[in-house]
């Protein structure tokens, strides 16, 4: 077998960032329960997340994108198949279920910073977990990130005290203090009213022009899908597989305007009626499970 | 967006004091500021005439109309005159050192009783709650013994052990024990995985997430746990103080009763209303203290 070595970028040259955390996802199979009769969840689906992009999952609620995000990030194993980042094996034939680490963190639905850790607690339990830097260390980098993300003024705060918005960035900020190579995003948006949300996808899509960190994000949003992606996979209903994958070459750096484009119109129009169609689908299947 | 972000202005909703301090000033400014709300709220005003009306039913009942019910009961004029008498027709008022005595023995039960519970039920619902195995070897047993009432234990008690403090402070940890497991229990099993799998992605070890995640994830419920325990402590205590013991406040209900001094009974029962009182309201006071958090949350909750 051989393996394709991770795109080459010398670590001299500072105009050009190093382009890691790409993962290939190669023919995985995820079955809850015995193999024969189990809940097939993910059906021999390949596809690629290219370093220093963002790529979106869109499919309907409960087809499955999930269970694959939660492969990558080690929570679960996988019945068959294998996935790499970079050149690592994080799990395959012999090894089922990843290890997490902060190589690849989760930003999660509902939001999981601790409510009994102030914001800048938060933020610095990574290194400090870790033991790869001394407190004094990480409250200085905490600091200057959360300032960075315009996060000023609330590290004493708990995350009670601010909005479910403001807790979302703190939350990246958390993760991007352990220099991951990869986010994985699952539906960090889906409570958020549509406004708050807007301002949300531009404050990631700020972040991630600053580090350039590949980003793995799970909706069912079409329209947050394509504006925020370079690379959209639209996903079939359960059992999941990609059903069509789309380069979406609308130039970065963007904002909100590209909405109103034509090229975005277009986007939206070649993906809608495959997304309806998945939609149905899962809608017909929960009918009948009941 | 960095410099005039939503941020700003999410943190002036935060009472001022509460938002800039943190640790001991915090919490004091916290305390104050919940009681210059609480004074600015009808609700003690309601309590004081909620007293009033139950104080106002009981005399009217027993010295006023005289219903045949309660012809054996003493009426809170006499209760009062004998409870803050320098001279008590039955002996015991706030002005005779034995009053003190039992009051001081049954809370030194109670202290010693619900410590044992909190230092054993803590760990040991944490553990439930943590490994499916342990739970698995154990909890049947708890639920066996469990529904099993204090009373229920006093002969063994009274066999078992020696003297006449140890069974009583046996059955006061009983029940206390219960609730807090119990409820710890709960605790460790309403975190949300999230944590648990937001902590693996950091870093954490199984050990850190224990100490970081698990503990005080499970805080609210384990304070819950301990202000049922506390309220229970003093439901078996007297129980037990019933049956053996020579001092206590369970004692003087009892012995009033066999020597027909009726308003010591009454004495005795308000008594142990107003220490039990102040315990749980202790309970509470330690627990907001440690859990700011969670204060901090109600109290933004309160103000929205």
């Amino acid at each position: 077998m051989s393996v394709e070595p991770a795109v080459m970028a010398s670590r001299s040259a500072v105009a050009q960032p190093v382009r890691q955390g790409g993962v290939r996802i190669n023919d995985v199979v995820k079955i809850y329960g015995a193999k024969d009769t189990g809940l097939l969840a993910v059906d021999h689906c390949t596809f690629e997340v290219p370093p220093g992009e963002i790529t979106v999952c869109v499919g309907p609620s409960g087809c499955g994108k999930t269970t694959l995000l939660n492969a990558i990030a080690g929570f679960h194993s996988i019945t068959s198949g294998s996935i790499y980042l970079d050149d690592e094996m994080l799990c395959g034939p012999g090894k089922l279920k990843a290890q997490p680490g902060p190589d690849r963190i989760v930003v999660f639905q509902n939001g999981a910073l601790f409510p009994w850790k102030t914001n800048i607690e938060n933020v610095t339990f990574g290194p400090i977990m870790q033991g790869v830097m001394p407190r004094a260390e990480a409250d200085d980098k905490a600091r200057a990130m959360m300032a960075d993300a315009g996060l000023r003024g609330i590290e004493h705060n708990y995350p009670g005290e601010i909005s479910s918005g403001v807790r979302r960035r703190v939350e990246i900020v958390r993760a991007l203090m352990n220099n991951p190579k990869i986010l994985l995003l699952d539906e960090p948006y889906r409570a958020l009213d549509s406004l708050t949300k807007s301002v949300m996808h531009e404050a990631l899509l700020e972040i991630f022009y600053k580090n350039r960190v590949s980003i793995f994000f799970i909706t069912h949003d079409l329209e947050e899908a394509i504006f925020l992606g370079h690379k959209v996979v639209i996903m079939t209903t359960r059992p999941c597989r990609p059903k069509k994958i789309l380069d979406i070459d609308i130039p970065h750096p963007r904002d909100y305007s590209v909405l109103t484009t034509k090229r975005f119109r277009e986007f939206m129009e070649e993906t809608v009626a495959a997304v309806h169609e998945e939609a149905i689908k899962a809608f017909a299947a929960g009918e009948k499970e009941r | 967006m960095t410099e005039t972000s939503p941020v700003q202005v999410l943190t002036t909703e935060v009472p001022r004091a509460i938002a800039v301090d943190s640790g001991a000033g915090a919490s004091l400014a916290l305390a104050k500021y919940r009681l210059s709300l609480w004074l600015k709220s009808p609700r003690p005003y309601l309590m004081l005439i909620g007293f009033a009306g139950f104080l106002g039913f009981w005399y009217l009942s027993v010295e006023v109309w005289k219903l045949p019910r309660f012809s054996q009961m003493p009426g809170p004029t006499e209760v009062l005159h004998e409870w803050f008498s320098k001279d008590p027709t039955y002996g015991l008022s706030i002005f005779i050192p034995e009053y003190y005595m039992h009051i001081w023995v049954s809370t030194r039960r109670i202290a010693i009783a619900f410590f044992l519970a909190t230092v054993i039920g803590v760990p040991f619902g944490l553990f439930l709650g943590w490994s499916e195995r342990f739970k698995q070897f154990v909890f049947p047993v708890f639920e066996f013994l469990r529904p099993v009432p204090p009373l229920a234990w006093v002969p063994l008690a009274i066999v078992m052990f020696r003297g006449s403090e140890t069974p009583v402070i046996f059955l006061t940890f009983l029940a206390s024990f219960y609730a807090t497991a119990l409820n710890t229990m709960l605790g460790v099993e309403s975190i949300d995985v999230s944590y648990v799998r937001a902590a693996n992605c950091l870093g954490a070890t199984r050990w850190q997430v224990f100490r970081h995640v698990i503990v005080p994830g499970a805080m609210p419920f384990i304070f819950t746990g301990l202000q049922i325990s506390v309220g229970v402590a003093w439901f078996s205590l007297v129980a037990g103080e019933m049956v053996s013991g020579q001092y206590g406040l369970g004692y003087v209900i009892n012995t009033s009763y066999t020597m027909v001094r009726y308003p010591t009974i009454i004495i005795g029962m308000a008594t142990l209303g107003l220490v039990g009182y102040v315990t749980s309201a202790a309970v509470r006071l330690v627990g907001d203290y440690l859990m700011q958090w969670r204060t901090r949350e109600l109290a933004l909750g309160g103000d929205r």
